[in-house]
């Protein structure tokens, strides 16, 4: 067969989801032990029911049903009257049963939406569905994978985290898009109080991505399902960030798309995506259809969960509390934008805004705090210890102990780079603003020192004045407000 | 302490608190419940060493009641078989019929009952695993409504059918013990309080073992004397009489349903089993380490070496009845049948207070002699399999004896939670 060459215009790209994300709960799903893991010595948060020991059962952490609920409520899901779990049948050495205790025939959450913006546009993708279940343990291969390894180590302290899978519509058309949904759901689950973005594995990514024919995409966006199981896709796992997802998934449509343009058939395959080297390699070349044998998990009672969305309340989310910085703060599309990018950054703004005025609260936190700690590579939570401090030196500004400039160029890059307080910096520098009679006797002194300045002043030639405004801020060191200086100056040569 | 006709794996002794209802009793633990410290084989290779940290529910109740625990009791591997011959650590003899298996699979809890080598034991019961050794040692056992005691720390077999239940010499004894054990659990979220049920005096199960049955109403499904031994039948419609002499009255209940009972107990069983026993890996438990290949293949080492037949068998039936293209044919159908069996028998204690049927439709089998027909086997468990797919209580008694002098029991089946019905029921025969 000759070989069919497209040209690369002419194909789309379809992405389908399945997010895992740890839900923040004091306990495991299960079980009563602790999830608060960190570095602690192996196999130390465990119990009979973790370690799947003969004869433990499992009992339903209400805390995750809430967490579940409350994910449901927020991506505006459907949430049945009754849930059930099931049991997932395989064999591998992190899981202690064997088995995985899941969702299957009627999970939490059914048919939700998340919208999100991407390159200015608003997208929703659909959300399938989204259960809990349990995370396994984790494996420590010594000398080599789980194939060449001399031997292979199991730590259960993880086993139990309660998880939850989040399964998308194939809605996605682009990596760029993937990673505008995933920034915006890890942010919705933060808002939730759900989800830790800095705990390992707190977010993982699996990923199938297929190419079809361009014209194969309608109007809307939507592909025929029967065009998607056509197309050859590959499952891409192994992926656990925003910006990993668009890379692995951009090095995967380029991969698909050559292979397309040559002629050659995309393999049907599952792929591991290797971070370090930036690329998607092949796990096993003829996977088989997994078959898991699911069946209802006895052990846990049917759980009625109708009642349960009236009674969980969910917090403001992102997009709500944007409009509502808009309106009530009269802030503009992009500082908006900024300060809901986090609950933190949010509830930090609006706790300055209340103590002092929204747009100097807005300028300080959005532009100036922000903008310092992108350029330093932080991230807020790097500074959340530190919100008294910055709530001092927006104090000193506003009560105009020290000048914005000062404030901006010295004492906030300062804080920031050697973690002084405010104060300290200002006393250092000597960037206090000077009283009003040290500048009224530096006027003095300027006007006595210069005649020849006062005499052009008085011929009306404009430069004279800002010679001697220069002279007063030399002398007061900078620290005094050069309008006010101006004022000054005016007032004692006029009189 | 081993015996003969070896009733116990281990005779390690665990004692209990220093006084409570049971300070005076020895009570025997089946081998597949969890002891702190005293291994839990559940008569497998696989198990031999296994030495659980925790205590199940059950041993924590007995202890708290002052029972003497005198050993871990012999049992067909992971509670599969009705005859207690598929043990790794060899079959438990019938103590008051040599040459004759005790029945199982907790054979040996019933066997140390009725050698008086404990005073009362302790046995779990899947598809009448306390009932059909009760019923050929000659003593009482009870299979409570699934959901009355804590299966916490059980190594489960299949977890949607199967409690831990009483053996003891008399109805009374049993209704005690029982009345120890019951009651909800914070570790098994399947326990349910029976006083929601039934009232405050819903556990009171040894004041309800006063042999009055005087008004009870019998049906007698006919189902289950189709295939019964006539000598079986004999005794069985003699202590119908007896309880007839003292005031019950019994009519006849079609039940079309109870002829699928074996297959959906089965495919049930069977698929729950391939499941649970999954964890039997040679990662913490059974022979590991040493083999070539893979993880993979290390996995099948370990299960090919450390299981026995039976439950190879019982695991390769149960993962193909819930594999992909088999599922509905015959997991599905399997619950479809549990769900027929579960109405129409509840359906049937509508119109009458007990159901009564013999426990086991033939006399106590030879030695070896099951072993050989493991269909025959199955089909011993027509009358008892029932009972687990419908969640429902049913007790033991002795009803008598064959003219070769084996026991016969009868067995009396009562509506959910309704322990008390068949303990006064049973009280009247033992
Ligand atoms: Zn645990």
């Amino acid at each position: 067969m000759t070989a069919q060459a497209v040209e690369t215009e002419d194909l789309a790209t379809v992405i389908g989801l399945e997010v895992h994300v740890q839900l923040e709960t004091d306990t495991k799903i299960f079980c009563s032990c602790s999830t608060d893991v960190g570095d602690d010595e192996p196999n130390t948060h465990t119990c009979p029911v973790c370690l799947g020991l003969p004869g433990a059962l499992p009992v339903l952490n209400e805390g995750a049903v809430e967490a579940a609920v409350k994910v449901g409520k927020a991506i505006d899901a459907t949430i049945p009257e009754e849930t059930t779990f099931h049991r997932k049948n395989y064999y591998y050495p992190d899981l202690p049963k064997n088995f995985q205790i899941t969702q299957y025939g009627a999970p939490i959450c059914q048919e939700g939406e998340l919208e999100f913006s991407v390159e200015g546009e608003r997208r929703a993708v659909d959300v399938r569905r989204a259960h809990l279940e349990e995370d396994p343990g984790s494996l420590q291969h010594k000398g080599g994978s789980i194939d060449t390894a001399d031997y292979t180590l199991v730590d259960y302290n993880r086993a139990g985290t309660p998880l939850m899978e989040i399964v998308t519509k194939p809605d996605f058309r682009a990596p760029s898009e993937v990673r505008a949904f995933l920034a915006k759901l890890t942010e919705v689950l933060e808002y939730l109080g759900i989800f830790d973005a800095t705990r390992d594995g707190s977010l993982r990514v699996d990923a199938n991505l297929s190419i079809v024919d361009g014209s194969e995409v309608a109007e809307d966006g939507a592909v025929d399902r029967d065009v998607l199981e056509d197309a050859n896709r590959t499952e891409v796992k192994n992926i656990s960030s925003h910006k990993g997802a668009e890379k692995a998934l951009a090095y995967e449509e380029t991969r698909q798309k050559n292979a397309i343009q040559r002629g050659r058939v995309v393999e049907q395959e599952t792929r591991h995506w290797d971070e370090s080297k930036g690329v998607t390699l092949s796990m096993r070349s003829k996977e088989e259809e997994k078959d898991y044998r699911y069946f209802r998990e006895a052990d846990l009672p049917v759980l009625r969960v109708s009642d349960w969305k009236e009674r969980i309340d969910i917090p403001e989310l992102p997009d709500a509390r944007r409009e509502r910085f808009r309106t009530e703060y009269g802030l503009d599309d992009e500082s908006a934008d900024k300060l809901t990018s986090t609950k933190e950054v949010a509830d930090f703004f609006e706790d300055v805004a209340e103590q002092f005025d929204p747009g100097l609260a807005a300028t300080w936190v959005a532009d100036e705090l922000l903008g310092e700690l992108n350029y330093r590579d932080m991230q807020i939570a790097d500074v959340s210890g530190r919100f008294d401090e910055i709530e001092r030196l927006v104090e000193l500004v506003a009560t105009d102990e020290i000048t914005t400039k000062n404030a901006r160029e010295t004492v906030l890059r300062e804080m920031l780079d050697d973690g002084d307080s405010p104060d300290d910096i200002v006393e250092r520098e000597g960037l206090g603003k000077t009283s009003g009679d040290e500048i009224q006797s530096a006027v003095v002194e300027a006007i006595d020192e210069n005649p020849d300045a006062v005499e052009d002043y008085h011929d009306g030639e404009g430069g004279a004045i800002n010679f001697l405004v220069g002279q007063v801020m030399q002398k007061t060191g900078g620290s005094a407000d050069p309008g006010d200086v101006n004022q000054l100056l005016r007032d004692e040569l006029e009189g | 302490m081993s015996t003969e006709y070896n009733g116990y794996i281990t005779t390690e002794r665990i004692e209990g608190a220093t006084d409570g209802p049971l300070v005076d009793a020895t009570v025997a633990v089946k081998d597949n419940i969890s002891t702190e410290g005293v291994r839990t084989t559940c008569g497998s290779a696989m198990l031999e060493d296994y030495v659980p940290p925790y205590d199940a529910t059950v041993v924590e109740r007995l202890k708290a009641a002052g029972a003497t625990i005198p050993g871990k009791t012999n049992m067909d591997e992971f509670g599969m078989g009705t005859t207690t011959e598929t043990s790794a650590f060899g079959p438990t003899e019938n103590p008051v019929a040599e040459g004759h298996v005790p029945g199982g699979s907790s054979g040996g809890s019933a066997a140390v009952v009725a050698a008086g080598d404990a005073d009362m034991a302790l046995g779990t019961d899947t598809g009448g695993s306390v009932r059909a050794p009760a019923a050929f040692c000659g003593v009482v056992g009870i299979k409570p409504t699934y959901g009355l005691v804590s299966r916490y720390g059980v190594v489960a077999y299949a977890n949607s059918l199967e409690q831990v239940g009483p053996i003891a010499p008399t109805v009374e004894e049993a209704a005690q013990l029982l009345e120890v054990i019951a009651g909800p659990d914070p570790s098994d979220a399947t326990v349910r309080d029976a006083t929601e049920e039934r009232g405050a005096d819903a556990y009171d199960y040894t004041g309800a073992a006063d042999g009055d049955v005087d008004g009870l109403d019998i049906g007698i499904p006919m189902e289950l004397l189709d295939g019964a031994d006539e000598q079986v039948t004999e005794v069985f419609w003699d202590a119908i009489d007896d309880l007839e002499a003292q005031g019950a009255s019994y009519h006849e209940v079609d039940l079309e349903c109870l002829r699928y009972a074996v297959e959906a107990y089965y495919v049930t069983a069977m698929s729950e089993a391939s499941s649970n026993l999954a964890r039997f890996d040679g990662v913490r438990y059974g022979q590991s380490g040493g083999y070539d290949g893979n993880w993979n293949e290390t996995f099948a080492r370990a299960r090919e070496e450390g299981f026995g037949e039976e439950v190879k068998s019982r695991i390769l039936l149960g993962t193909y009845a819930l594999s992909a293209g088999y599922h509905d044919k015959y997991y599905k159908k399997a619950q479809d049948a549990r769900a027929w069996i579960k109405r129409d028998i509840n359906d049937a204690l509508d119109d009458a207070d007990v159901l009564a049927s013999p426990t086991m439709p033939v006399p106590p089998m030879e030695m070896g002699e099951s072993l050989e027909d493991p269909l025959k086997m199955y089909l011993a468990d027509a009358n008892t399999t029932p009972v687990n797919l419908a969640n429902l209580p049913a007790i033991s008694v002795p009803a008598g004896e064959t003219g070769d002098g084996l026991p016969v029991g009868l067995q009396l089946v009562g509506p959910a939670f309704g322990e008390k019905e068949i303990i006064r029921a049973g009280s009247a025969l033992a």
